[in-house]
C-alpha cells in the first residue's frame, strides 16, 4: 500500500521523503505528534462526562451522539440526562450497563464529589488533579491541545496562501507593483494588533473564529518578505526568462516556475508561523482577551497555574503540555526543512546526487 | 649539465576524501618559460596547481615531490606558507570580478600586499603601488588608486590582480585561467602583458586554461591533461603538429568545423526595420532625468527560413538585447516584423500564442532548466500550453522522439536537470524548443559555457537539425570559430552599433572594418576547414 503510494510520487518527493525518513528526531517527533493529534480529534472517544455505550432495560443507548431527556432515565425533568448524577447512574446501573470513557470527564464537566477543595492534586480519579473550578485538567488539556492544533493549523494555511499571494505578485511584477504593495504593508504592520484585540474583545464576545480573522489579517506580513525576495531573485533566472519566451501567461509562470523554487525558503518559515500561532492564542487566553470563558484553552491553564502557587501541579502539567508540543513541532519543522532543501536531496540519494557519466 | 627548474612537480597525487583527483603528475617550470597546463573542466587542472602550493581544504591528501627554487614545500609550517605565497609565487585567478574585495579601494589592496611581504606603509606603499600599476598598463594610475573594483571593467580588474600578483617579484606566477572571462580582444592585451612581465623579470609562468589557441600563440611547453591523468608534454609547436597521445588528438580536432547547409528560401522570415532599444536611466533627486542610454542604436536585419544569422560581439556591445528586443522581452522601438505579423503592435494575449513559432536556448545551461521539474515536464511544458488539445500519451510520445532527436539517452525523461552535465542540459534547452516546432530560435550564446569538444557536438547537432527541419537560427556568439562553422551570414555589433553586416565568409576574410579584424585576429582563427 506505501509502496504504491510513494510510487506514483514524483522522485524529487521521494527523494525528500527519504532525506526526511533518514532524519530520526524528526520521524520520531512527527509520528508523536500524529498520533496526540489523532488522539486528541477524537477527544470526545477519550474524554466525555457522556458514556460511549450504554443498555438499560434491555434497549441500546449512544449517549455520545444522542441526547436523552432525564425522565428516560426515570427522571421527573425533560432536561438531558446527566449520566454522573449518582441517582440516575444507579437507576441505570440496576438494570444494564455504562461503558465510560478512560477519562470519564469533559473540559467542561464539574466534578462535585471531590474529597479535596478544587484545585484537587492529582488522584486515582483525577489523574492529573483538577482545577480550581473543579474539572478535570487531562479533559481539559486534551481538549486544549486539539483547539491549539487546529487554531494553529487554520492560522498558517491562511496566512501561507496570503502571504504567498501578496509576496508572490509582489515580487514577480516588481516596479511600481512592488513599491506601492511594499509601502502599503509597512502601514498595514505598523498596526497593534493587540490592541485591536482588546478593542474588539470589548466590543462583541470573541470566539474561535473572530480570534482567527482578526490574527489572519496580520500574520502574513513576516512571509511576504521572504517571498517576495524569493520572487524578485527568481524572475530574472534564465529559466523564467525561457518560460516567458515559451508564451507561458504570468500565472502560470509563477506557479509552475517560481514557486516551487521559492517555497524552501517559505517553507523554513512554517514551523516558525505554527507555534508562532500556538504561542499567540495561549498567551491571549493567558491575558484573558482570548476565547470565551469556559474553554477548553491551555492558555487559561496558565494563569490557573499562576494564580494557584499552592497546587503546582497546575502549571507543570501546562507547562510541559506547552513545550512538548512546541518542541515536537520545531523537530519536524527542522526535519521538513532539511528535506526541501536541495542541496541535502544531492547528497541523500547517494547516486542521485552523482553525475551520470558525460556521455556527450 | 642542464639548469635547476624553478618549480618542479615530481609524481603528484592528489585525492580528496580518498577519491584521486589527480594521479602521478610530474611537470617543470623553467625561468622565463611559461608552461600551459591545459585540460577540460574537471581535469585536474586547477586542483594541481593549488595542491601544489597548500591551498587546498583539509580533505585532501597530497602525495609526491614539490621543489620551488630548490626548497622542498611538503612539511612547510603555514608561516612558513605565508612567506612563499604571494612573495615568491604569484596568483592570478579566472573571475576578476569576485576575486578583488569589493569594500577596499585599489590602492589599499595593492598596499597590503606590500606591506605583508615588504613592509612598506604609507607615502612609500602608496608610491610602489602606482609604480605597479603604471607598470600593468593602466592609464591615470595615480587616480586609480582611489577607485574601487565595481568602478573598473574586467579587464582593468585583471590588471590590478597581476599588479598584485608582481608586486613582490615572485619567481613563479600561477595563472589560473586568467584571461576566460574577458572579451577577446581584451584576452590578447592581458596575455602579451604577461608575457613581457615574465622576459622583464625572469619569472616562470604556470598558464592553467582550456583554449587551446591561447597555449599556442602564448606558450612554450604544454601539458595535456585528462580526467587527472598527465596525457602528454613537451614543445608547444611539437605538441600540435604531433600529437602523441589519443585525448591531444581529439582535443586538436574538436575545433567546431564545416559550414552549414545553404539556403534554400528567398523568402523573408523575420525582418526587422529600425529597432532600438532604450533602457531609462534614474532620475536623480531635483534634476532633470538624464537621457536614456542607448543599449541598441536602430538596425535593420532579415533571416530567411533555414538561414542563420551570427550575431558577433563582446560583452556590452547589444547582441543579449538584440536578442530579448526580437523576442519583445525587453521594450524596444521599431518595426519587427514575423512572417506577415507585426509583433510590435500584438497585443499581450495575441503576443503569447506567437511565441509557439519562436523560441530561444539560453547560454548558461545550469540557469536555464527549473531545478524542480523532471526533463519530461521542462520538455513538454510549452507543447501542453500551446496545445491543451494533446492527450498525455501523444505528450510523452513527442517529448521521447525529440530526445531522440537531440541525442539525449532513453530514459531521462524522469531525471532531474542537475543529473546531467553541461553538454547535455544544452541538448535539452535545445528539445525544448524544437518540439514546438518552431520556425526560428534564438540562440544566445548556447555553447559559450561548454567544453571545446562538447561544443563542437553541440553545433553538429544544431546544424543537423537545421537541415531537416529547416529552422532559422539568430546564432549570438562572441566565438568567432563557432558562429563560422554555424553562420550564413554575419552582424558585428559594438556599442550598440552595427559595424559591419555581411555574408559569414567575407567579413570573416575581409573585414571591412578595423573592429571586425581585431576581432579576427584575436580569435586566432586557423584555415577555413572545408
Amino acid at each position: 500500500m506505501l509502496d504504491v503510494m510513494r510510487s506514483r510520487l514524483s522522485p524529487i518527493s521521494r527523494r525528500r521523503l527519504a532525506v526526511f525518513h533518514h532524519n530520526r528526531r524528526a520521524r520520531v517527533s512527527l509520528w508523536v505528534f500524529l498520533a496526540l493529534f489523532v488522539i486528541s480529534l477524537g477527544a470526545e472517544l477519550v474524554a466525555n462526562d457522556k458514556p460511549l455505550l450504554m443498555q438499560y432495560q434491555g434497549d441500546w443507548y449512544v449517549p455520545l451522539v444522542v441526547d436523552y431527556p432525564d425522565t428516560e432515565f426515570g427522571g421527573f425533568l425533560p432536561t438531558p440526562a446527566d449520566y454522573r448524577d449518582p441517582h440516575t447512574r444507579n437507576t441505570i446501573e440496576a438494570e444494564g450497563w455504562m461503558l465510560w470513557p478512560p477519562v470519564p470527564y469533559s473540559y467542561n464537566t464539574l466534578d462535585m464529589g471531590l474529597e479535596h477543595p478544587a484545585p484537587s492534586p492529582p488522584s486515582a480519579e483525577h489523574w492529573l488533579g483538577t482545577d480550581d473550578q473543579g474539572r478535570d485538567v487531562l479533559a481539559r488539556v486534551i481538549y486544549g491541545f486539539r483547539l491549539s492544533v487546529v487554531f494553529a493549523l487554520i492560522l498558517t494555511i491562511g496566512s501561507l496562501v496570503l502571504g504567498v499571494l501578496i509576496g508572490g505578485v509582489q515580487g514577480y511584477f516588481g516596479g511600481k507593483v512592488d513599491l506601492i504593495g511594499q509601502r502599503l504593508t509597512e502601514i498595514w504592520s505598523g498596526l497593534p494588533v493587540l490592541f485591536l484585540l482588546i478593542i474588539l474583545a470589548s466590543m462583541v464576545e470573541p470566539n474561535l473564529w473572530w480570534l482567527l480573522g482578526i490574527m489572519l489579517l496580520f500574520s502574513w506580513l513576516g512571509l511576504v518578505d521572504v517571498v517576495r525576495a524569493e520572487f524578485l531573485r527568481a524572475r530574472n533566472l534564465e529559466y523564467v526568462r525561457a518560460a516567458r519566451a515559451m508564451g507561458l501567461p504570468s500565472h502560470l509562470i509563477m506557479w509552475r516556475h517560481v514557486l516551487p523554487n521559492a517555497m524552501v525558503a517559505t517553507l523554513t518559515f512554517i514551523p516558525f508561523l505554527f507555534t508562532g500561532g500556538i504561542t499567540t492564542l495561549t498567551a491571549l487566553d493567558f491575558l484573558g482577551f482570548g476565547l470565551p470563558p469556559g474553554s477548553p484553552s491551555l492558555g487559561e491553564l496558565v494563569a490557573q497555574g499562576k494564580n494557584n502557587l499552592q497546587a503546582p501541579w497546575l502549571g507543570i502539567v501546562a507547562f510541559m503540555t506547552l513545550s512538548i508540543m512546541l518542541s515536537l513541532l520545531v523537530f519536524i519543522g527542522e526535519g521538513l526543512r532539511d528535506a526541501f532543501d536541495p542541496r541535502h536531496i544531492q547528497h541523500a540519494g547517494g547516486q542521485a546526487g552523482t553525475r551520470t557519466p558525460d556521455d556527450d | 649539465m642542464t639548469e635547476q627548474p624553478l618549480f618542479q612537480l615530481d609524481q603528484l597525487h592528489i585525492a580528496f576524501d580518498g577519491t584521486a583527483v589527480v594521479e602521478d603528475l610530474s611537470l617543470e617550470v623553467h625561468h622565463g618559460e611559461t608552461l600551459a597546463l591545459v585540460g577540460e573542466s574537471g581535469s585536474g587542472k586547477s586542483v594541481s596547481a593549488l595542491g601544489a602550493m597548500g591551498l587546498l581544504p583539509a580533505n585532501a591528501a597530497i602525495r609526491g615531490s614539490r621543489r620551488l627554487a630548490g626548497q622542498q614545500l611538503e612539511g612547510l609550517t603555514q608561516r612558513d606558507w605565508q612567506r612563499i605565497r604571494g612573495s615568491r609565487v604569484g596568483f592570478i585567478f579566472q573571475e576578476p570580478m569576485t576575486s578583488l574585495n569589493p569594500l577596499h579601494n585599489i590602492g589599499k589592496q595593492i598596499g597590503e600586499v606590500l606591506r605583508l611581504h615588504q613592509g612598506l606603509t604609507g607615502q612609500s606603499a602608496r608610491k610602489r603601488a602606482r609604480e605597479l600599476l603604471e607598470r600593468v598598463q593602466l592609464p591615470r594610475a595615480a587616480e586609480l588608486l582611489d577607485t574601487w573594483p565595481h568602478q573598473l571593467s574586467g579587464g582593468q580588474r585583471q590588471r590590478v590582480m597581476i599588479a598584485m600578483a608582481i608586486a613582490n617579484h615572485p619567481r613563479l606566477l600561477i595563472a589560473d585561467e586568467p584571461t576566460t572571462a574577458l572579451d577577446v580582444t581584451v584576452q590578447q592585451e592581458i596575455l602579451s602583458l604577461l608575457a613581457e612581465l615574465r622576459d622583464e623579470q625572469g619569472m616562470g609562468m604556470l598558464f592553467i586554461t582550456h583554449d587551446l589557441n591561447l597555449v599556442r600563440h602564448h606558450a612554450d611547453r604544454v601539458c595535456v591533461m585528462h580526467q587527472g591523468r598527465m596525457q602528454e608534454s613537451g614543445e608547444v609547436r611539437d605538441v600540435f603538429t604531433q600529437p602523441r597521445s589519443d585525448y591531444t588528438r581529439a582535443l586538436l580536432d574538436a575545433e567546431p568545423s564545416g559550414r552549414p547547409a545553404p539556403v534554400a528560401s528567398s523568402r523573408l522570415l523575420l525582418q526587422a526595420t529600425g529597432l532600438s532599444v532604450d533602457f531609462q536611466r534614474p532620475k536623480k533627486l531635483f534634476q532633470r532625468r538624464p537621457p536614456p542610454f542607448a543599449a541598441l542604436q536602430p538596425l535593420d536585419l532579415q533571416v530567411s527560413p533555414g538561414e542563420t544569422l551570427g550575431i558577433v560581439g563582446e560583452s556590452g556591445s547589444g547582441k543579449s538585447t538584440l536578442a530579448q528586443a526580437l523576442l519583445r522581452l525587453v521594450p524596444s522601438q521599431g518595426e519587427i516584423d514575423f512572417d506577415g505579423v507585426r509583433l510590435d503592435q500584438l497585443g499581450q494575449r495575441d503576443m503569447r500564442r506567437q511565441r509557439r513559432r519562436f523560441q530561444v536556448v539560453f547560454q548558461d545551461p545550469f540557469g536555464s532548466l527549473s531545478p524542480r521539474m523532471p526533463v519530461a515536464d521542462i520538455i513538454s511544458e510549452g507543447l501542453r500550453f500551446h496545445h491543451p488539445e494533446l492527450s498525455p500519451a501523444t505528450v510523452s510520445q513527442r517529448v521521447a522522439a525529440t530526445l531522440q532527436e537531440v541525442g539525449l539517452p532513453e530514459g531521462c525523461a524522469a531525471r532531474y536537470p542537475h543529473e546531467f552535465s553541461g553538454g547535455q542540459r544544452q541538448r535539452i534547452a535545445v528539445a525544448r524548443a524544437i518540439i514546438m516546432e518552431p520556425e526560428l530560435i534564438v540562440l544566445d550564446e548556447p555553447t559559450s559555457a561548454l567544453d571545446r569538444s562538447v561544443q563542437a557536438q553541440l553545433v553538429t547537432l544544431l546544424r543537423e537539425l537545421q537541415r531537416k527541419r529547416g529552422i532559422s537560427y539568430l546564432f549570438i556568439s562572441h566565438d568567432l570559430a563557432v558562429v563560422r562553422a554555424m553562420a550564413h551570414r554575419l552582424l558585428v555589433l559594438k556599442d550598440g552599433v552595427v559595424v559591419e553586416h555581411g555574408y559569414c565568409r567575407d567579413v570573416l576574410e575581409s573585414p571591412a572594418s578595423d573592429y571586425t579584424s581585431a576581432l579576427v585576429n584575436a580569435a586566432g582563427l586557423t584555415a577555413s576547414s572545408e
